[in-house]
């Protein structure tokens, strides 16, 4: 069947049965007089959801279109922004390089890493498996001390990691790491892995713990061999809402890299070669005080966030879909 | 050919190898290793004197420990601009205002959405496409919220927008959805109110999911600094104030080591508090298509 056809189904469907609800459910009036309760205990979340939340957004879309520095009111210019945003300026051409790389490799890595060690983690025994989410989980409780790793790289011969280079006899002279445009990014990617696998690592871990032991001998006695047969056919398909879950965690992670960077590799960075979007908004927002070119820049990175979250849907619809 | 089998956790594990659990163990300890090493690094830098920090080469294990660090911490900090009290009392105060409002308001949003049908039904949807929009991602647009509502430059910064972070309304209906509903129709049977039902019926049963909320809201507010939405000394907060100690240079290096060994504890020892509701919480954290 045609994706035309299958939408056009899916839409007539949605639509009758949206007027079948429409015509049991109370008028909204009632509903709400019967409900106030409930409307009141949303509204506080309401109210701050939409003001911190949705009107970011849409300004930011409103906004991109102005020239707009905080002081004056903002001012129409069309398509101004975008166009001086992809035409002339190369720097954000590197920062969206650079977020892209970061989406493309800490973002899955992280990802596939938390899966793997949770499932590893999860046959362990409760003493284990409490102690490595612990341990996996540290990073990111103490993330404010990532700056460590300014030690670990510093570019002189006291940094960790170039003395035992140099004691391996691997090179001869200390490695600029952070400041040197061919390191910095790789650096960066090592230390975002270590901070991001968090959340999505306890996503993981409960997911697994959650799975029917049942299911397992029940494949067990229908031929399934091993543990990789086992997570294909069995494991993946159940945690497809955590793997959804932790898509998402992933996405929003890698597509925000800022503050380490700006900390560890400085602000700009070597010419640019640690720089992201985000920090090329900070840059125009808080530095320039071009906010309305900062929220084109903004625009356009929700635009790819929203492409990417799409991306990855289509590719987890796949699993338990023969 | 057509034998019976045995189907327990033992024979699951008769299909694995001794060389397949010795090469996980080691790829789990190398990883581990990656995670732990560092900040166990920061840590045991705390306790250096200042000659063993700049030794070379250096040194991984602490040699001659001391707590000349810590004393170094306290000194600096009474030599600022404002006294180190009132950044801990900063931290400590924006952190418990957040996470409380954040687990109350997210807990109050989601109970109507996890056990009612009403027409604003909708916007969990809503909620669960904005969970990818963090803060920083939001940054600007954000900022002139706040500056055009005079909020920069007062707490006001560092906790509404952490308010209605979408996870904590996400993570608390999902939990709120397995909670039968047996358990509100007898509640509004016996004439409850919604908010009656909601509060003492319904709030003591999630209990793992708001220890959860909270984890994750404590630990996002208390490491957070926000440059350029802070200007006065007597607001910022204690990741700022040491960040200030560590720009006086090379010779401070151990005391700002010790201030972020401070930083550590709080969220860790809630965690380690928290960690099996956690889990439990997370269980119910999938998204649906």
């Amino acid at each position: 069947m045609t994706l035309m056809k299958r939408l056009k189904e899916n839409y007539a469907w949605n639509r009758s049965r949206r007027e079948d609800a429409r015509r049991t459910r109370i008028p909204f009036k009632k509903e709400l007089r019967q409900n106030y309760q409930l409307y009141l205990m949303l509204m506080p979340f309401l109210l701050l959801f939409l003001l911190f939340i949705i009107l970011p957004i849409v300004s930011a879309v409103g906004l991109s279109f102005t020239y707009y520095n905080i002081y004056e009111e903002p001012m129409f210019n069309g398509f101004k922004n975008y166009v001086s945003l992809f035409a002339n300026d190369d720097v954000f051409f590197i920062a969206l390089k650079n977020t892209l790389v970061f989406a493309v490799i800490t973002g899955p890595v992280s990802y596939v890493l938390c899966f793997f060690i949770a499932w590893l983690i999860n046959e362990m025994s409760p003493r284990v498996r409490v102690l490595m989410t612990c341990i996996f989980y540290a990073p990111t409780l103490a993330s404010s001390v990532f700056f460590i790793w300014q030690f670990i790289f510093s570019g002189d011969s006291y940094g960790f990691m170039n003395s035992i280079l140099m004691k391996l006899d691997l090179i001869r002279e200390p490695i600029q790491w952070l400041a040197d445009a061919r390191y910095s990014l790789a650096v960066l990617m090592v230390v975002q892995i270590w901070m991001s696998l968090g959340t999505s690592f306890l996503a993981f871990i409960a997911g697994f713990k959650a799975v029917d032991p049942s299911l397992y001998e029940a494949a067990d006695i229908d031929g399934v061999r091993n543990r990789y047969q086992e997570l294909a056919y069995i494991t993946l398909p159940i945690m497809k809402p955590q793997l959804v879950f932790s898509a998402v965690m992933q996405i929003s992670a890698s597509f925000s890299v800022s503050t380490i960077s700006m900390q560890l590799c400085g602000f700009p960075s070597t010419k640019y070669s640690a720089h992201t979007i985000v920090l090329h908004i900070m840059d125009y927002g808080n530095i320039k005080y071009e906010m309305g070119y900062a929220c084109a820049i903004a625009v356009v990175l929700f635009a790819i966030m929203l492409l990417v979250k799409f991306l990855v849907d289509r590719v987890l619809a796949l699993l338990g879909s023969e | 050919m057509f034998g019976i089998k045995k189907a327990s956790t033992r024979n699951r594990h008769a299909n694995r190898t001794r060389f397949g659990t010795f090469m996980i163990f080691l790829f789990l300890g190398l990883l581990g290793a990656f995670m732990i090493l560092p900040l166990l690094y920061g840590i045991l830098n705390a306790f250096k004197p200042l000659e063993e920090i700049y030794i070379y080469p250096p040194r991984f294990w602490v040699r001659n420990p001391t707590m000349e660090n810590f004393s170094m911490l306290f000194k600096l900090a009474s030599g600022l601009q404002v006294p180190f009290s009132r950044y801990a009392f900063n931290n400590i105060f924006v952190s418990v205002v957040t996470t409380v409002g954040h687990v109350v308001i997210s807990s109050m949003a989601a109970f109507p959405l996890a056990k009612y049908r009403l027409r604003i039904g909708w916007l969990f949807k809503v909620v669960v496409s904005c969970l990818m929009f963090s803060s920083a991602v939001l940054w600007i647009p954000q900022y002139v919220i706040m500056s055009r509502l005079g909020m920069i430059d007062t707490y006001w910064v560092y906790i509404l927008p952490a308010l209605p972070a979408p996870i904590g309304v996400f993570l608390m209906k999902q939990f709120m959805e397995q909670i039968p509903f047996v358990l509100v129709e007898s509640a509004t049977i016996d004439g409850a109110s919604q908010w009656r039902t909601f509060w003492s019926i319904v709030m003591p049963q999630v209990k793992p999911a708001w220890l959860t909320l909270a984890l994750f809201a404590f630990q996002g507010v208390w490491n957070q600094s926000l440059q350029g939405l802070v200007f006065s000394e007597e607001l910022k907060m204690l990741g700022d104030a040491i960040s200030q100690i560590m720009a006086g240079g090379f010779v401070r290096m151990g005391a700002s080591m010790a201030g972020s060994v401070f930083m550590i504890i709080p969220p860790f020892l809630l965690f380690l508090g928290t960690q099996n509701r956690v889990i439990e919480t997370m269980a119910h954290s999938g998204i649906k298509g």
